[in-house]
């Protein structure tokens, strides 16, 4: 029987010559990824070994991402925690202020994910690094102390649902908006154990970006990966940042999908995930009543050099609305940078924007944003359950950069083709 | 190994951030983080549970966010065994991971209401309403996945 892409990496990794749906394997993984928040669980679990020696100080990622620079003594102390594990042992990949992003947009800028890897991350986007071809998923604590332990976990094969994308998005329309489709056609668990692999004539038109956003939010349809093939795009991607060559897998022709999704990209429109789950998806022109109090644009979902200038696009000369607090948060450092050298920054300033260093801080309720009682936010982040940015009587309409500028400047969501 | 206690009964798609809200993960402290444990669904959830008592929820359970301190909250809450339709992948492999006994079984997950007696035998994977007197058959765990809990979690099948 043939192998989906994601099949085929888990039977390398795995070294066996094939691998079947529902099989339990031990795989060696080729990198291991946390943030402040999961790794000092992980570095508690692992350092009760025996022998808590990390298996190779080269394949170990340590992202201080989610509540820094420290937005207060604990968290302070989680970072020390991490920055002392990463000095003990040597970790060649931390990252701390300075030099820090948001971990998904930052480990391919650094090169580390390419194709045919296998990664697993304490941070359930880790699922991100698909866009380039790799098999990447996000798991717990527990298990990334056993990865860096041994270099290796148990896998459980997932099949796959084959999304199919045709034609080409429109302006304004971007990979945030095939995602929040695709999970308002499929549910939030409706690829629950499964892996999305994502193909057609319509990836090539998709810019890395797109593809990254969209592979991040495979999580949010329950996926357990979400993949795109290899092309030049990726390869030229690849050219400038990775540090070591990948391997290309393709499907196998005959390779069984449990199910299969169409998608034209042609016909879509800016969308928007309603309150409390990312399946409540709308039209952004059909939702234009919603007033708003805050917008956020930025984190591992939407905070790359794209999106700022999505954003950018749609700010520039305009001032943001009376009482809409903006908030922009570039990913990575080199995205900070790049806004400021390609004068976006002062474009957002000038609109009337706050401008923050990288961090997934107000994504996940931590601080820089968080809402009070009654107060709604167009936010460029992944997720709107229940208290998920501050006061559980609070709300996150999910949208693209285009839809939460387009918001930002009028007061309520905002199909973006306005401007 | 068998677990009995009292259910607390919710709904689909239970995320991570209303099991522990991120405004609590500057602690990595089980105790503290069941201090808050469902607190943004359930006000009175960590007030009135006792240890033994049971949490049943419905398709999707534990989705959202890969914290650990999920289940460790649930856990350090007293809690027994979580009962549903299905569970998040990561929140599946966190509770085999850390020792929290889940079960996967739709039709005890829908005829379970709130407040019931539950007695579950993970041996035999079954689950019993001493309240309402119904048993229902789940389908017990691969061996692989047994023998992580029999070890306590899989940190201690590494030592």
């Amino acid at each position: 029987m043939g192998m989906t892409m994601s099949q085929k990496i888990l039977a390398r990794a795995a070294g066996l010559p094939e691998v079947v749906p529902g099989q339990l394997i031990d795989a060696s993984v080729d990198l291991v990824l946390g943030n402040d928040i999961t790794s000092p669980v992980a570095i508690h679990e692992m350092e009760k070994l025996p022998d808590a020696l990390v298996f190779d100080k080269d394949k170990i990622a340590l992202v201080l991402d989610h509540f820094v620079p420290n937005k207060d003594i604990k968290s302070a102390e989680h970072c020390k925690c991490v920055r002392q594990f990463a000095a003990r042992h040597g970790i060649t990949h931390f990252y701390d202020v300075g030099e820090m992003g948001i971990e998904h947009a930052l480990i391919p800028e650094k090169g580390l994910a390419v194709p045919g890897d296998l990664i697993v991350g304490a941070d359930s986007h880790t699922c991100t690094y698909g866009a380039l071809g790799a098999f990447s998923t996000g798991v717990g604590s527990t298990d990334m102390a056993a990865a860096m332990a041994t270099g290796k976990l148990w896998f459980k094969v997932p099949a796959a649902i084959r999304v199919n994308l045709t034609g080409k998005l429109q302006k304004h329309v971007t990979g945030k908006d095939v995602i929040l489709h695709l999970i308002g056609l499929i549910g939030v668990d409706g690829a629950l154990y499964q892996s999305l692999e994502f193909t057609g004539e319509g990836v090539a038109s998709l810019s890395m970006d797109d593809r990254f956003t969209i592979a991040n939010m495979a999580i949010e349809a329950g996926a357990k990966n979400g993949i795109f093939p290899v092309d030049e795009k990726t390869q030229e991607y690849l050219k400038e940042h990775a540090k070591r060559p990948g391997t290309v897998y393709e499907a196998d022709p005959d390779a069984e999908y449990a199910g299969e999704v169409m998608i034209d990209l042609d016909t879509l429109e800016s969308t928007v995930s309603f309150p409390h789950l990312p399946e409540n998806t709308h039209l952004a022109k059909d939702s234009e009543d919603v007033v708003i109090d805050q917008v956020v644009i930025g984190s591992c979902t939407n905070g790359r050099i794209q999106d700022m200038r999505e954003a950018a696009e749609i700010l520039k000369g305009r001032h943001v609305a009376k009482g809409v607090r903006v908030i922009v948060i570039p990913a990575t450092q080199a995205v900070y940078l790049q806004c400021l050298q390609e004068g976006l920054t002062e474009i957002f300033v000038k609109a009337g924007a706050v401008v923050s260093t990288p961090t997934c801080g107000p994504c996940l309720g931590g601080y820089m944003g968080i809402l009070a009682e009654g107060e709604r936010c167009v936010s460029t982040t992944n997720r709107n359950f229940v208290g998920r940015m501050g006061h559980v009587k609070s709300e996150v309409y999910l949208a693209s950069p285009a839809v939460a500028a387009a918001s930002a400047l009028t007061g309520h969501i905002t199909d973006p083709r306005r401007y | 190994m068998n677990a009995k206690g009292r259910v607390f009964k919710y709904g689909d798609n239970i995320d991570t951030d209303v099991i522990i809200p991120a405004r609590y993960l500057n602690s990595s402290d089980p105790a503290e983080l069941a201090k808050h444990c469902m607190e943004d669904i359930d006000k009175s959830f960590i007030g009135n549970v006792k240890p033994g008592d049971i949490i049943v929820g419905r398709k999707n359970f534990g989705c959202g966010s890969s914290r650990e301190h999920a289940p460790l909250a649930i856990k350090a809450a007293g809690v027994s065994c979580v009962i549903a339709d299905t569970f998040a992948r990561i929140f599946y492999r966190n509770s085999i991971n850390i020792g929290l006994p889940i079960i996967e079984c739709p039709e005890a997950a829908e005829a379970i209401a709130a407040g019931d007696e539950v007695e579950v035998d993970f041996d035999a994977g079954t689950i019993r309403d001493l309240t309402t007197g119904a048993t229902f058959q789940a389908q017990p765990f691969p061996p692989f996945m047994q023998k992580i809990m029999a070890a306590g979690g899989l940190m201690n099948t590494l030592r």
